[in-house]
């Protein structure tokens, strides 16, 4: 009955699957959404999407499924920030076309061929890596409420060159969402798992009880032990920005395979080389940074140092101080790189470009050989190889 | 069948009601997530009595098992009966202690389980339930018997986003994602909680909620249950609405903070901003 709108929605990426379908049009025969369209979207709503992340996606799959029937309550664009799409409109249109549309409509025009041009944008950036529509986790919700709030872009300042602007690219925070294909890093990553006993003794240890039991004469003499936990720790270390865009997709299913296996994971980006300075959180790098110090002082020597970066970059920004792009860096990356080593005695580096490339890149050959030889490509296989050498 | 509405006291939206309502009729459970604070758990509570079924309520901790909401063998004890050669020994079932979704599956009328903070335990709790919870039946190895519901307990989940939840258990759920309330959502629920404040007072404080809410950095957002703990102390202490009112531009710290801010971090970055507008002013 609905085949079009689960198609739709397994299309634009939402993993919704038969069972959840059967168990909606089991809802609708239940008599929950009574002939009510609101109600009706409601329920498909709940049975359909199982992540808040999704429900932007949905709205727009639901109505593009089923335009021309009323539109459920509180969807509308006017209802979106007139700032954001004033931003937004800034950012897509030209002044002049701003001009004419404004003599010919006002804000509605604007709106209707912001509207338009953001549907023919989705579907020629479908996969892409751009906050503009990646196959639908668009932050702009044209047709819906994304309850993480949506972002477009950071105020900046307008007396920037055209060029330094763009310099700053509004990096987006990788998403750890990604599933597809991350089963066989998961299962490479799983080696790296080390249980331990740790904690309140809280399992019986029969062996050790009959042992103790029979030196006791039979006397009932109770062992407890500490339940196994994985244990291993890690730290990761991303490169985001720059040349690293072209390979956001694999390190966002690097990135959730680790998250998913490892319970002690903490993260941090940098970009290019890591200096004096890492940040948690890309949206905000400019305002909360955390000096490396503070980091190498946390997470002690037991953590196992992951670095991921493509380490295509000029061979300055290693080897000399002040050879950073963006910043002025007081101590070279080299110096930065052997505290890290220092600290961390099992480190890897993984590159996400393919291996045959790398030899002709220099840095990334000076860099391999800063690591020992411990550079790894980001594939399964990789992976594989350096797990087995961090867990050695 | 008597669905479930927004009631005197909890507020819910109509697509809440959807949810809640499907997942009852369908007899599935329903996962809410949502901000801390925005009435995940209040919901069963409201639920069991909107239904007019009693509540079993199961609190997740990182070390709960999946097995502890069935059953619990205890050995040791029944060790030592056997040591002090107690009658009791013969008879495995007397070592074993029924858990949460035990009790609800024996009970004689339906029930509503919460399984609160579902996401505070091992990545793996919500795979070890599957079966239960999808047949509501589950089988128990030491005295090799099947306990099966007799009524389909209504189950109701909540999550706060700290882990992610394995898809063949999302499959099985209803979902339902609790949006920060409104403004005017607001005033319905403050007005539900308490009918005899004072108009002004509830206006004042819901302006200056709204703006600390907007304060850009803030490490926890204060939420509904902040709001309500905060609105009784101001009427506990009989606060003038003098007090809450600040002109609109000028960001000044609200009186009895400690029930909006949780960390020392936000306060201090409030008093910084506060003290950044009163010497731009």
């Amino acid at each position: 009955m609905f085949t079009h709108l689960i198609l739709g929605l397994r299309s634009a990426g939402l993993p919704a699957s038969i069972t959840e379908y059967l168990t909606l049009m089991g809802a609708m025969k239940a008599g929950v959404a009574d002939y009510s369209v609101d109600d009706f979207y409601y329920l498909a709503r709940a049975t359909l999407v199982k992540d808040e992340r999704h429900l932007d996606k949905f709205d727009r799959v639901f109505a593009a499924c089923f335009k021309g029937l009323e539109p459920p309550e509180g969807v509308k664009v006017e209802d979106l920030p007139v700032e954001w799409l004033k931003k937004l409109a800034e950012k897509m249109l030209t002044p002049e076309e701003i001009q004419k549309l404004e003599s010919l409509g006002g804000f509605d025009a604007i709106m209707d061929r912001l509207k338009q041009l953001l549907e023919e944008q989705k579907g020629r950036h479908q996969g892409g890596n751009k906050w503009i529509g990646t196959a639908g986790t668009s932050p702009f919700g044209a047709y819906g409420y994304n309850p993480e709030g949506v972002r477009i872009g950071q105020d900046k300042s307008r007396n920037r060159t055209a060029v330094k602007v763009w310099d700053k690219r509004e990096f987006k925070d990788l998403d750890d969402t990604i599933e597809l294909g991350t089963r066989g890093m998961k299962v490479a990553l799983r080696r790296l798992r080390r249980f331990a006993r740790e904690g309140a003794a809280t399992e019986l240890d029969i062996s050790d009880t009959i042992r103790s039991t029979a030196k006791n004469a039979g006397l009932l003499d109770i062992k407890m032990v500490a339940e196994r936990h994985n244990n291993v720790k890690v730290l990761l270390l991303l490169d985001i920005g720059g040349s690293m865009d072209d390979h956001v997709k694999a390190t966002e299913e690097l990135f959730s395979a680790a998250r998913s296996e490892f319970k002690h994971l903490e993260h941090y980006y940098f970009h290019n080389f890591p200096y004096e300075r890492l940040w948690k959180h890309n949206r905000r790098r400019h305002e909360e940074t955390i000096p490396t110090w503070q980091v190498l002082r946390t997470y002690g020597p037991d953590y196992k140092l992951v670095i991921v970066s493509d380490g295509a970059m000029s061979p300055y920004e290693i080897t000399m101080a002040g050879g950073s792009v963006e910043h002025w860096n007081e101590e070279a990356g080299t110096v930065w790189l052997e505290r890290l080593q220092r600290q961390y005695k099992h480190n890897a580096w993984i590159n996400p470009t393919p291996q045959r490339s790398w030899g002709h890149v220099r840095s990334i050959g000076m860099i391999s050989e800063l690591m020992e030889g411990r550079m790894y490509p980001l594939s399964v296989n990789g992976i594989d190889a350096m797990t087995k050498e961090l867990s050695r | 069948m008597a669905g479930f509405k927004s009631t005197e006291r909890y507020i819910a939206s109509r697509d809440l009601e959807v949810a809640v309502n499907a997942s009852v009729t369908l007899q599935r459970p329903l996962l809410v997530k949502g901000e801390p604070g925005t009435g995940k758990t209040v919901l069963a509570h409201e639920i069991a009595e909107a239904l007019g079924y009693p509540l079993i309520e199961w609190h997740v901790k990182s070390t709960t098992k999946a097995q502890q909401g069935l059953y619990e063998y205890d050995a040791v004890s029944r060790l030592r009966d056997g040591q002090l050669g107690d009658e009791r020994v013969h008879d495995i079932s007397n070592y074993i202690i029924k858990g949460k979704l035990w009790e609800a599956f024996a009970a004689d009328h339906p029930v509503v389980v919460l399984i609160d903070e579902v996401d505070k335990a091992d990545i793996e709790f919500p795979n070890d339930l599957l079966l239960e919870l999808d047949r509501m039946q589950f089988f128990v190895y030491e005295t090799r018997e099947t306990i099966k519901a007799k009524n389909r307990p209504v189950v109701i989940i909540t999550s706060n986003n700290e882990k992610e939840l394995p898809d063949a258990f999302l499959r099985r759920c209803f979902f339902h994602y609790i949006r920060f309330p409104d403004r005017e959502t607001m005033e319905q629920i403050v007005q539900a909680h308490y009918p005899d404040i004072r108009k002004d007072l509830a206006r004042e404080a819901l302006n200056v909620f709204f703006q600390v809410r907007e304060v850009p950095g803030l490490k926890k957002k204060p939420a509904t249950s902040e709001l309500l703990d905060w609105l009784k102390l101001l009427m506990v202490e009989d606060m003038p609405v003098e007090a809450l009112r600040s002109n609109e531009k000028q960001l000044t710290i609200p009186p009895l903070y400690g029930a909006l801010l949780k960390n020392e971090q936000d306060v201090h970055l409030f008093e910084r901003l506060a003290f950044l507008a009163r010497r731009g002013a």
